[in-house]
């Protein structure tokens, strides 16, 4: 009898016993939407898949009588806008204040214990600051999660720059490598794919700080909209929306693993992960 | 003291000595290296060699006396005169067998951005191609360091060092993690580079064998004095400068002495960080 740690499923088993937790998380939902719908046929709290499909059609193809616009495009057009601006803003800052203070141990001893604290400053809690100081507009959105985000990614990006064996550091300079040079030819190379796989980790938080900002002030996007819809129950909007933004973040997600592999192959040898 | 004693060796040291806090790890160092040496250390681990090479990086500082390259003081950072090729991590996993290799050359002539482009870019990559064919990979210029074998990216890591000419080459258990086979090609390697370059060499190494076989000069690291209620108290020098060359075979004494030593200190894997 083999050990069970050494029992690998097949390519095709691997599929199936992937989807198997899925078809069943399907089957109890309509078997427990079909038992309510029976008791009352006005039920809205499990809506049945039929009548989700039908909402999510008419969002996506009717424009709204009251903006004159598409509600899903328009969320999903303003949440990726403001998503993307935030995503990137914070991986700008997050790299050139990792390099910095990664490749510096002047900088490092300066800026380390600020970061550190303001990483540890629930960004949430600082909402209605930002709120008061940038308005109600797109730039408080977009602000919660750059200070949601950076703090992080600069931790991350410094630890990962430690972390870089001294041999190489002493072998550029070597070579005659100057301090800007270190950090341009053998800090920030290897630092950007790293950046790619910690803006992965962060997006998680970063669409919460989204919908969280969306939901409490906001005229459009997807957390606005389930928010919005959350006063009349209206469970056959929300729940296709909260699938098509796992699809969206999946979807991000896949696209910056990729992006990863294909630029930066010797990077993922290195750190002998597939994925 | 005559005239042609006060020429400047190429490496000279004078009493010198380094400590820690209150050890003292070297201790009484004075030498004198001509161009052209090849000097292979031995010895124990944790007596020093590898802060011996620190000071020569200028990575760490002397304490006290002095160590002089050109009959300078060494400057007490790492710089492009002198070269160096470590046990491992010795090359830019980022960059092709070619891009590290061209690196040196970009790094001098581009202060900015560090990357040629155009003619020099195409002259640069000529000069790294053909110390990269003399160290045998020429090959394997596009390749990435993770997908050359431990030997290769040795010889890569030679190939890069010796691009800025340094005034001298240290290697750091250049050889330690390689094959028996491997290894003996290295020897081949290292030894037809430095006739044909006329390089002045430091080897640290773990195998007395290789340091007869290889050096011109050998020196054994240890401590000569001993305090039981202090080990700290002193520090370890060389206690033998030898002249070798590859048809003397290490005394046998000496072997058994260095393997004894050896023995205390089962973790002979040390490198420098």
């Amino acid at each position: 009898m083999k050990r069970l740690i050494n029992i690998r499923p097949s390519r095709g088993g691997r599929w199936l016993l992937g989807a198997l937790p899925f078809v069943l998380l399907g089957l109890v939902y309509l078997g427990l939407s079909r038992a309510r719908l029976a008791a009352s046929p006005n039920e809205r709290l499990l809506p049945a898949p039929s009548t989700m499909l039908e909402t999510f059609h008419q969002l996506a193809t009717e424009a709204s009588v009251r903006t004159g616009t598409i509600p899903l495009w328009g969320d999903t057009l303003a949440s990726l806008e403001r998503l993307g601006l935030g995503v990137a803003i914070s991986a700008l800052i997050g790299l050139t204040i990792g390099l910095l203070t990664g490749g510096l141990p002047l900088l490092r001893a300066k800026l380390s214990p600020l970061v550190t604290v303001l990483s540890l400053v629930p960004p949430m809690a600082i909402l209605p600051v930002l709120f008061i100081a940038f308005g109600t507009g797109e730039m408080a959105k977009v602000a919660l999660i750059v200070i949601g985000v950076t703090p992080f990614l600069i931790r991350d990006l410094q630890s990962h720059a430690l972390r870089l064996p001294d041999e190489q550091l002493i072998k550029a300079q070597t070579l005659g490598a100057n301090s800007w040079q270190v950090l341009l030819r053998v800090l920030l190379p290897q630092l950007t794919p790293r950046l790619l796989a910690s803006t992965r980790l962060a997006l998680g938080s970063a669409w919460l700080f989204l919908i969280a900002a969306e939901a409490i002030a906001a005229q459009d996007g997807l957390g606005y909209r389930i928010f919005l819809v959350r006063r009349y129950l209206a469970m056959d909007v929300i729940l296709p929306y909260v699938a098509w933004i796992t699809l969206l973040a999946f979807l991000l997600d896949r696209a910056l693993a990729r992006v990863s592999q294909r630029a930066f192959p010797w990077y993922h040898a290195e750190e002998g992960d597939a994925s | 003291m005559s005239q042609t004693e006060r020429q400047p060796a190429l490496l000279e040291a004078q009493h010198l000595e380094k400590r820690y806090g209150d050890q003292l790890v070297l201790e009484r160092l004075s030498f004198r290296v001509e161009r052209g040496e090849f000097v292979t250390l031995v010895g124990a681990s944790g007596c020093g060699k590898t802060t011996f090479l620190k000071l020569l990086l200028g990575t760490e500082r002397i304490s006290r006396g002095s160590l002089r390259l050109d009959g300078r003081p060494l400057p007490d950072e790492p710089g492009p005169d002198r070269g160096v090729v470590f046990q491992k991590y010795s090359v830019f996993p980022h960059l092709s067998v070619l891009g590290n290799v061209t690196m040196a050359e970009e790094l001098a002539r581009s202060p900015l951005l560090g990357k040629l482009y155009g003619a020099a870019r195409r002259r640069a990559r000529d000069n790294a191609v053909a110390r990269l064919t003399e160290v045998g990979l020429a090959g394997a210029l596009e390749k990435y360091p993770h997908e050359l074998s431990g030997g290769m990216q040795q010889r890569l890591a030679i190939a890069q060092a010796l691009m800025m000419k340094p005034r001298i080459l240290l290697l750091d258990e250049p050889f330690g993690a390689l094959d028996p086979g491997i290894r003996q090609d290295m020897h081949g390697l290292i030894t037809r580079l430095w006739r044909e370059q006329q390089l002045t060499i430091f080897m640290i190494t773990h195998d007395v064998k290789e340091a007869f076989a290889l050096g011109t000069r050998l020196w054994v690291f240890d401590k000569v004095r001993h305090d039981p209620q202090a080990p700290n108290a002193y520090g370890a020098t060389i206690t033998y400068d030898l002249p070798v060359g590859a048809q003397q075979r290490p005394p046998e004494a000496l072997v058994e002495r260095l393997d004894a030593t050896g023995r205390f200190h089962p973790t002979s894997q040390e490198t420098l960080t």
